[in-house]
């Protein structure tokens, strides 16, 4: 009797929270990039601490985001390699980016610490194509006068799954080094020439930390986290540059938008003297007439909130925020592009 | 169980069509994974599987078979049962701590320890030499092998222990008492009594180590190139669907890796056939003996 009772009560509990639930509070689904997922649900936290409405997103991978988005199961898509302004049109999408993060080539090599080692474009794509295959190679010490280069071979470490982070980097090989377009090009998951791969930004770390004279290429953030020795790029400029919070916004603000429909652009080797060649983001991706309405409306509030307040959250855990001009630009796209 | 085997299988076959359709037998051997120009083949990670899977066996059969005998007709009674226990305890890790445990301890061993000494005594050697040359990264077939070695030893270890306690002891004390030593009486009486139980349980081995994941993408380099040696990294079916599946954004790409896993299928079933053909094979020629 005791124990029909109890259930009973459990049952009347259930709906009354569920009925609460549904009366103040709607909660809107995304699903994609793994790179975002920190600051999303950074984000997704505090929003919904401020407005009740929550955001709940699932870290499926970028590729799986866009198809949840075309299915329609989900109010919106994250992906860090943008969609092509005609797969856009096709389906009704529009995109935008969210937040900045930047990319840098780790190594271990015995007396050479963080910083030390300088390399450009055509260099690192060779290093990757397996053609420059000793640390004391000539193109290498060209580059590092006074740097002691050891006589040893170089192992590639590279990411092993699809990964927005090697989209980026292999993007810029691409730009920088004809060869590496035509031999192996850019995407998620290409065919490396060399080396070994590793599941993950922490995978790469970790290969590179017990390999010796290695080199891969990780997050910022992770070479941060893990105190990794991280290779100065020179810039389309001329210019070796730090990888720095600074230098990735310089990325992003001098990146050509103007031209860019739909902000498919790739950030990559930027113009900016102060630029970090390798600066990547995270486009969201969402119906430009969508079906649910009001879901749509809540998911536009929480990013408006994102870009303008939540920025700073992204800088404490090491993303770069989006540059005042690009927000800008954002906050017309949605006014022109999408019914609100 | 037929129908839901039979249905898993159809259903891969289908999900894999587009990629079947597209390369044709040329999926089967060609060396190719290149999702930016769309050309795939399931060598590499096929012949992954098959010696990731080989080396484990090799490695795992002769010391479970050790560690079921200790167990039953050497060991002390009052240390059997907590020794079986703590094997037994061991099929129950995640497989992903062996695989980080592989990455963050086993794999710097074998790269500080192993690999430099088989690179410099085997690798120089005529005819196997190139199995065993390279340089010493701790990652690659033979450290994923002797993970997945390690992973399924506690199975097969525990199947065999069991049935080997199933001999009658009437069996065994005849031995003895003709004067049988231990050893004689285990390759003698307990291993023909308990052969076929004992063939089950290293097929249940076998197939865990072709299917596993996890341990060996941390181990195994995932790397698409097609080498000979063991030292150097490789890749397996599991480990390329779990890497890549997520970010497949083409039709063909997803295909491609559905197909693969019907490739799994088709092979831990061949192998499995193989095994049981040897052994209708060995059963034969005992029956005539």
């Amino acid at each position: 009797m005791s124990r029909r009772i109890s259930f009973a009560a459990l049952v009347a509990a259930a709906g009354a929270l569920a009925l609460a639930g549904a009366a103040h509070a709607t909660d809107i689904t995304g699903a994609g990039s793994t790179f975002v997922y920190p600051v999303l649900s950074k984000w997704s936290a505090q929003y919904s601490a401020q407005t009740g409405n929550h955001v709940n997103y699932q870290s499926i991978g970028s590729g799986a985001g866009i198809a949840q988005i075309k299915a329609g199961t989900v109010d919106f898509g994250a992906s860090d390699k943008p969609m092509s302004v005609d797969e856009l049109k096709q389906s009704g999408l529009g995109q935008f980016p969210v937040v900045i993060g930047g990319i840098v080539p780790v190594v271990n090599v015995e007396g050479i610490g963080a910083g030390q080692l300088k390399l450009d474009g055509p260099t690192l794509a060779k290093i990757f194509l397996g053609e420059i295959a000793t640390w004391n190679d000539p193109a290498i010490a060209a580059l590092n006068p006074g740097v002691k280069l050891p006589d040893a071979r170089i192992t590639v470490v590279h990411r092993s799954d699809g990964s927005g982070t090697s989209f980026n980097f292999t993007d810029y090989l691409s730009k920088v080094s004809p060869a590496w377009k035509t031999k192996v090009g850019e995407g998620t998951s290409v065919q490396w020439p060399a080396g070994v791969g590793g599941k993950g930004n922490e995978g790469v770390a970790a290969y590179v930390k017990q390999i010796r004279n290695s080199i891969g290429y990780v997050e910022y953030a992770y070479a941060l986290q893990n105190k990794m020795a991280y290779a100065l790029l020179r810039n389309s400029s001329g210019q070796y540059v730090q990888p720095s919070m600074d230098s990735f916004a310089a990325a992003a603000a001098t990146a050509d938008w103007d031209h860019a429909q739909d902000f498919n652009l790739v950030m990559t080797n930027a113009p900016g003297a102060n630029a970090f060649p390798i600066a990547a983001t995270t486009w969201v991706i969402m119906y430009k007439h969508p079906k649910n309405a009001e879901r749509s409306k809540i998911a536009f509030e929480f990013f408006k909130w994102s870009l303008e307040q939540g920025q700073q959250e992204a800088r404490s855990l090491d993303y770069v925020p989006l540059p005042d001009s690009l927000v800008q630009r954002i906050e017309n796209y949605w006014k022109t592009q999408f019914k609100m | 169980m037929a129908l839901a085997l039979l249905g898993a299988a159809l259903s891969m076959a289908w999900g894999g069509r587009e990629a079947f359709a597209t390369f044709g037998w040329k999926f089967l051997i060609s060396t190719d994974w290149d999702a930016v120009n769309h050309r795939f083949g399931a060598l590499v990670p096929v012949i992954g599987t098959l010696v990731t899977a080989l080396i484990a066996m090799l490695i795992a059969v002769p010391v479970s078979f050790g560690i079921a005998l200790f167990l039953t007709e050497v060991a002390p009674a009052w240390l059997r049962a907590p020794v079986a226990s703590a094997i037994e305890l061991l099929a129950g890790i995640p497989s992903i701590i062996y695989g980080m445990w592989g990455l963050f301890v086993f794999a710097p061993f074998m790269a500080a320890h192993v690999d430099p000494w088989i690179d410099a005594h085997l690798g120089s050697l005529p005819a196997i030499g190139i199995f065993f040359s390279g340089p010493p990264l701790g990652l690659g077939m033979l450290t994923a092998g002797i993970v997945l070695a390690i992973m399924v030893i506690p199975f097969i270890s525990s199947v065999m222990r069991e049935v080997f306690l199933t001999v009658p002891a009437r069996l065994k004390e005849s031995a003895y008492a003709l004067g049988s030593t231990t050893w004689e009486v285990a390759w003698h009486i307990v291993l023909p009594y308990t052969r076929q139980a004992v063939i089950g349980g290293v097929f249940l081995g076998l197939g865990r180590a072709l299917g596993e994941t996890m341990a060996v993408t941390f181990v195994l380099g995932n790397a698409h190139q097609l080498t000979a040696s063991l030292l150097m990294p490789g890749n397996s079916i599991a480990a390329v669907i779990a890497n890549e599946f997520t970010e497949a954004d083409s039709e063909l790409y997803r295909s491609s890796l559905i197909a693969l896993g019907f490739l799994l299928f088709v092979v831990t079933f061949a192998v499995l056939v193989v095994a049981r053909l040897m052994l209708r094979q060995m059963e034969r020629k005992q029956g005539r003996a």
